[in-house]
């Protein structure tokens, strides 16, 4: 088990290494001269000069990858040249949003997604199964950013439940700020909700089939207690891993909702960072998306391989 | 054809995504009127004889929009989809037929890949060349590589331990020749049910980055780029968000049953799970 969790972290830290370096490259190394590109062209050379000198570019390339890697390690990710602010404390800043905003779609996502899943595969063939499996192959194809606009029209403008968008920091009012994801976590949760109802009903229609939900039916169990106590505990296991591959996604998918909804997150920062051009700080923004993706996918596996000790056996797939 | 027809989801779905793929090349030749046509005295009509769905914040003819919207959403979807076989399918053919330090290789790679969403390499891209339909197109072909590439070596290890294969080696044939005219044909149905589902997910991730600023930009139009558009006046002129939005939804219910339906008409065994892009 040692063994399988040290692989994991080592795969982890080379992955990031390996994305800091294609970002690196990306941003810092291509487009002639950062600084340039940055300023404009009206720019003054000495005002170019001074934020070469700032951003280290006086130093040779190798070394200011290092540098930065040196620094993230220890939480500093660079000077945002626009803000005139640490980017790190800009990112940490925004991160009240948009963390918050993930867990709560995830949460809805699973609180919809899975008892639907189950239940449909328990009235499989019947009506609701059908009914159940339409609406999921609608609510795929629904874009979720959409989806916002629609929730913002009918529960902020005509029925005046909720807020429309803005956000209430949280050290505010909780209770304000809370109300304010209300909207934005449905509207990226509906989608992926109906993936998971999908998958679930997939898993728990295979296991269904197998032979240890006859033992326990031959014990006495009756179906619905043999598919709870035994068939639900092995399906979680296909959509454990559909689960963190969503919330890698939602990760990023918050992004994109935000907008509709003019929350103060990660997505809006990087969206001024692009258009004035602050490649620091959307180097920065980005090694923090990746991270949240990697970091995800690690826990999937590590929990995969506990739950399921013949996983951590042959670990190379 | 006859089997291919017995299948209800697969004749609806291929009949929807058709329908709309003819509309969008429709739109080569001919709209209604010109997109670029803006006419302020015109716009916000609702649906009139003349304008059928009306007309959006700039007079431009609704109907006309939509047509090439559609048209670019696909084409994105499409190029993405070309992108990720041309360079998945190879790579997952070679991890099957190599094995070996060449299979890690590609499962690492493909791991390595599925660390970037499209969200991040669209940012990546816009940051340094700007906006444009074209960021759309690289960032999700670059997501769809590693799904190609794990479907090809999926399909091909299933079919590399049958006796054909053996007896094609016993001919002498080298990795590469066993790669391309044993293992390809018998996956190509494999890549087409995926193909199917990528291009509904690729023109789900178009809406997204466009919608951002990150894709299509004006004067081009996508059924993203109409929503970003509508977003200001969709509470008051909600049918200029509903259209576009519809227009996607029926698009991608249309490839996605046209997908499934496929695969079960390919293989009912085949139960495949998908995830969102962006």
């Amino acid at each position: 088990m040692i063994l399988f969790i040290l692989r994991r972290l080592l795969g982890f830290a080379a992955t990031l290494l390996v994305a800091a370096l294609v970002i690196f490259v990306l941003l810092d190394l291509l487009p002639g001269d950062p600084a340039q590109f940055m300023l404009g062209l009206n720019a003054t050379p000495e005002s170019v000069a001074r934020l070469r000198m700032q951003m280290g570019l006086d130093v040779p390339a190798p070394q200011r990858f290092l540098g930065w890697i040196w620094g993230m390690l220890g939480g500093d990710f660079g000077m945002s040249y626009t803000q005139r602010a640490p980017v790190g404390e800009l990112i940490w800043g925004r991160l009240g949003v948009t963390v918050p905003l993930s867990l709560l779609a995830m949460g809805v996502s699973m609180a919809v997604g899975l008892p639907l899943g189950i239940l449909a595969a328990r009235r499989r063939g019947k009506a609701l199964d059908t009914t159940i499996m339409i609406v999921a192959q609608t609510g795929i194809a629904v874009p979720g950013f959409w989806l916002g606009m629609l929730l913002v029209l009918a529960f902020a403008v005509n029925l005046r439940w909720l807020p429309p968008g803005g956000f209430t920091p949280w050290d505010e009012d909780a209770g304000a700020a809370l109300r304010g994801l209300i909207l934005p976590s449905l509207a990226l949760a509906l989608p992926q909700a109906s993936i998971l109802a999908r998958v679930m009903r997939t898993a728990l229609v295979d296991v269904t089939g197998q032979d240890f939900i006859r033992t326990a039916r031959a014990k006495g169990l009756t179906m619905g207690e043999a598919v709870w106590r035994h068939g639900v505990r092995n399906a979680l296991l296909p959509v454990l891993t559909i689960l963190g591959l969503q919330f890698a996604f939602l990760i990023a998918g918050t992004i994109i909702v935000e907008n509709v909804f003019y929350l103060p997150g990660l997505g809006r920062l990087i969206n001024t960072a692009i258009s004035e051009r602050d490649l620091i700080l959307v180097r920065g923004a980005t090694m923090i998306l990746i991270i949240a993706v990697t970091l995800t996918m690690l826990l999937t596996d590590l929990a995969y391989g506990l739950v399921d000790p013949r996983l951590r056996e042959g670990a190379s797939s | 054809m006859r089997r291919l027809l017995a299948h209800p989801s697969l004749v609806v779905g291929m009949g929807i995504s058709v329908l709309f793929a003819l509309l969008a090349m429709v739109s080569l030749v001919w709209t209604p009127f010109p997109i670029a046509d803006i006419d302020i005295g015109r716009r916000f009509l609702g649906m009139t004889a003349e304008h059928w769905l009306g007309t959006d914040n700039l007079g431009r003819d609704m109907v006309s929009l939509l047509m090439a919207g559609t048209l670019t959403s696909f084409v994105v979807a499409a190029v993405a989809v070309a992108i990720g076989v041309g360079v998945g399918v190879p790579l997952g053919l070679a991890a099957a037929a190599w094995g070996g330090p060449v299979e890690w290789l590609v499962l690492r790679l493909s791991d390595f890949i599925f660390a970037f969403p499209a969200v991040v390499v669209a940012i990546l891209i816009t940051a340094l060349i700007g906006p444009g339909a074209i960021n759309a197109i690289i960032a999700i072909g670059i997501f769809n590589i590693p799904v190609f590439a794990r479907v090809a070596r999926g399909g091909a290890l299933s079919i590399a331990t049958l006796d054909f294969v053996a007896a094609g080696r016993l001919a002498g044939l080298g990795n590469a020749a066993i790669a391309y005219r044993h293992l390809l044909p018998n996956i190509l149905s494999l890549i087409i049910v995926q193909g199917t589902i990528q291009m509904s997910l690729g023109i789900l991730a178009e809406a997204g980055l466009s919608y951002i600023g990150l894709g299509t930009q004006p004067p081009e139009t996508s059924l993203g780029l109409m929503l970003k558009d509508a977003q200001s006046v969709f509470l008051i002129h909600p049918w200029l968000g509903l259209a576009p939005g519809l227009a996607i939804v029926l698009i991608v219910i249309g490839l996605n049953l046209a997908g499934d339906g496929l695969r079960d008409a390919v293989d009912p065994r085949l139960r495949q799970v998908q995830t969102n892009v962006a």
